[in-house]
């Protein structure tokens, strides 16, 4: 293709990503390095009978304007993303002083908010992706062992917790995870506690918010490996039957090695979409037990004070998070690409 | 393969029998029940006696003297006016879906048929944008558009949506468009055709297909969200999500929690219909990139 109609052909979809998504990008870098303006106090001198006094007031009308004048704020460099809502530089090193080991250290660590949702966003992510992958895996055999007329329904019913949106996927599960709900009912009888709720505790709801993760995107990894099924080299695994492979060792040694591409997929597209886990946390009341970053980038805009800056803080360090994530990949890439 | 090769033991069977039955029960029952309970009043629906109450709706004969009872419906569409939220959404939706799905084939396209550097590299940053957290992006968006005062429109939504959607639209069309072959497009253009043209009268009738699995992608994409409309509508013009998540926060104090699980039957009913209809292509473009790509 002519480089003159490439570039036409382009032009409207890199035009819309390169408003929405490229320039935000260096948007909330330039706002993360201000902060909103200081309200201007000015000194007056009140007079009566009994001499003059000096006291301050806060000039409103100053104040809103300069905060016109410059939308941005005044800058700050680095202040936000040391402050105690972002690296926390001051309180971490007053942990790792007053701290008598690292387990002390790190539940220090967690009191500050940044340090709580990454780790919280990690764990999801780690925990979450490979039992996605394992839980797909044996659904993809399973189904694929049906017999015919039973697989379309199958496939009907396991495709829904994947697509039905996660705010309200979550939402189901929450009710009936709820004390009063019949999972949260049934829960109690089984562990003989009345009152055991998981609303209650932090590390049910982990497991529950780790719990639904997988629920919702195990689907996703049973239908590509399910595709991947299909295109298993009959000969192959005839080949494998008459050389004595029992039916274990042709999973592993004839069907494994033709997934393992997908895999990679999966796992690629996994990663990325457990590592902005948010909707969950919104649906399940979470945040007292657990947040995570996308979650705290959404707390910071949201409500009666915006706070810009810290959010953008905050999400300049989760894009360098997901950049990190994606490393592996991109060199991996780029190794190839200069091969071929 | 042969037939002896399919055969499995009786336990083997019964085990993979008991293994679907119980995904089939984890996949299905929560929404089965969400459905049915929707019908009950709230004292069934979250049961602190018995769970069964949920299922035969012992407080909702007690209070509206039939067993199954619309007050949730009522009260989420007419009451809070959730029509205004659905109807705010099949804009954004019809939108989105449109402007994506133009920009798409017309970028996928050329990124198919393209073998140069520039156009591996495209797709690579296409990919690094798809990773990032929508939100991130919109903690972007806020500080211009209320300066801008483009805050709170659906037109700025859907534009946003379409910008966010168009990674993934490019990578899946492009794997689609790699499937047609070149011959088609480039005999096309020996007997005359300008590029716009062969991809007018000889591309364009035969990609529905990938067009129309993309665009039901794009309408998920659309239909879900939640981080991006929530923060970039105003009250008055929010999609339903939004709009279920405002009533967690305000109606279960009021005791009307039911709202909340009719709106989310609401919501998920138009998706039963879409996988009903559409499992085919939703499968094939879930596999589309890793099978093919």
């Amino acid at each position: 293709m002519k480089h003159k109609s490439f570039f036409w052909f382009v032009l409207p979809s890199s035009l819309a990503m390169l408003l929405f998504i490229f320039f935000p990008l260096i948007s909330i870098v330039i706002q993360s390095l201000y902060v909103e303006h200081d309200q201007v106090v000015i000194e007056v001198e009140n007079c009566g009978p009994f001499g003059c006094t000096q006291s301050t007031m806060i000039d409103q009308a100053a104040t809103e304007e300069l905060r016109r004048e410059q939308p941005l704020g005044r800058f700050a460099g680095l202040t936000t993303y040391l402050d105690r809502g972002h690296l926390a530089v001051n309180e971490v090193g007053a942990a790792w002083r007053a701290s008598d080991g690292i387990g002390d250290f790190l539940s220090r660590l967690l009191n500050l908010p940044f340090y709580k949702a990454l780790l919280f966003t990690l764990t999801y992510t780690f925990v979450v992706t490979p039992l996605t992958i394992a839980l797909g895996f044996m659904i993809a055999i399973a189904v694929n062992g049906a017999v015919r007329a039973i697989k379309g329904p199958l496939i009907f019913f396991s495709l829904l917790p994947m697509i039905v949106t996660p705010l309200v996927g979550s939402l189901i599960l929450f009710w009936m995870v709820d004390a009063r709900g019949v999972i949260g009912s049934t829960l109690q009888v089984l562990a003989g506690d009345p009152s055991l709720s998981v609303k209650a505790s932090t590390p049910l709801m982990w497991i529950m918010l780790m719990v639904y993760g997988v629920w919702h995107a195990a689907p996703f990894a049973f239908i590509v490996y399910y595709a991947g099924l299909q295109t298993v080299n009959a000969d192959t695994l005839e080949s494998a039957m008459i050389d004595g492979a029992t039916r274990w060792q042709r999973i592993r040694y004839v069907i494994l090695p033709h997934l393992l591409p997908l895999t990679t997929f999966i796992a690629l597209i996994q990663l990325m979409d457990n590592f902005r886990v948010f909707e969950p946390i919104v649906s399940f009341a979470a945040s007292a037990h657990a947040t995570s970053l996308s979650w705290a980038i959404f707390n910071d805009l949201g409500g009666e004070t915006r706070q810009l800056s810290s959010a953008a803080a905050t999400s300049v360090l989760t894009v360098i998070g997901v950049s990190i994530l994606l490393l592996p990949v991109l060199v991996r890439t780029w190794r190839e690409f200069g091969r071929s | 393969m042969s037939v002896k090769a399919q055969q499995k033991p009786l336990s083997l069977k019964i085990f993979i029998l008991g293994f679907l039955v119980l995904w089939m029960a984890l996949a299905a029952f929560p929404f089965l029940w969400t459905l049915w309970g929707s019908f009950k009043v709230e004292g069934d629906f979250f049961s602190k006696a018995d769970w069964a109450n949920a299922i035969v709706g012992t407080f909702t004969r007690i209070e509206t003297g039939g067993s199954f009872t619309g007050q949730g419906y009522y009260g989420a569409w007419v009451q809070e006016e959730f029509w205004r939220a659905a109807l705010n959404t099949l804009v954004v939706c019809l939108f989105v879906v449109t402007i994506s799905l133009t920009f798409g084939t017309l970028g996928g396209y050329a990124l198919s048929r393209s073998s140069q550097r520039y156009a591996f590299w495209f797709l690579i940053i296409a990919l690094i944008f798809r990773a990032l957290p929508h939100i991130t992006l919109v903690s972007g968006y806020l500080p211009v558009f209320f300066q801008w005062n483009l805050w709170g429109h659906l037109p700025t939504a859907i534009i946003v949506l379409v910008a966010i959607n168009q990674p993934f639209t490019l990578w899946m069309l492009t794997s689609f468009f790699r499937n047609i072959p070149k011959d088609l497009d480039e005999s096309a253009m020996v007997d005359g055709c300008t590029r716009l043209q062969a991809f007018r009268h000889v591309i364009i009738p035969v990609m529905w297909p990938g067009v129309i699995t993309t665009g039901l992608f794009s309408f998920l994409l659309a239909y879900n969200d939640f981080a991006v409309t929530a923060m970039i509508l105003s009250k008055e013009n929010q999609t339903m999500i939004p709009k279920i998540a405002s009533f967690l926060g305000t109606t279960q104090t009021k005791g009307n929690v039911m709202f909340a699980v009719a709106s989310v039957v609401s919501v998920t009913a138009p998706l039963f219909v879409m996988i009903m209809f559409f499992q085919r292509q939703i499968v094939s473009g879930l596999t589309a990139g890793a099978v093919k790509g």
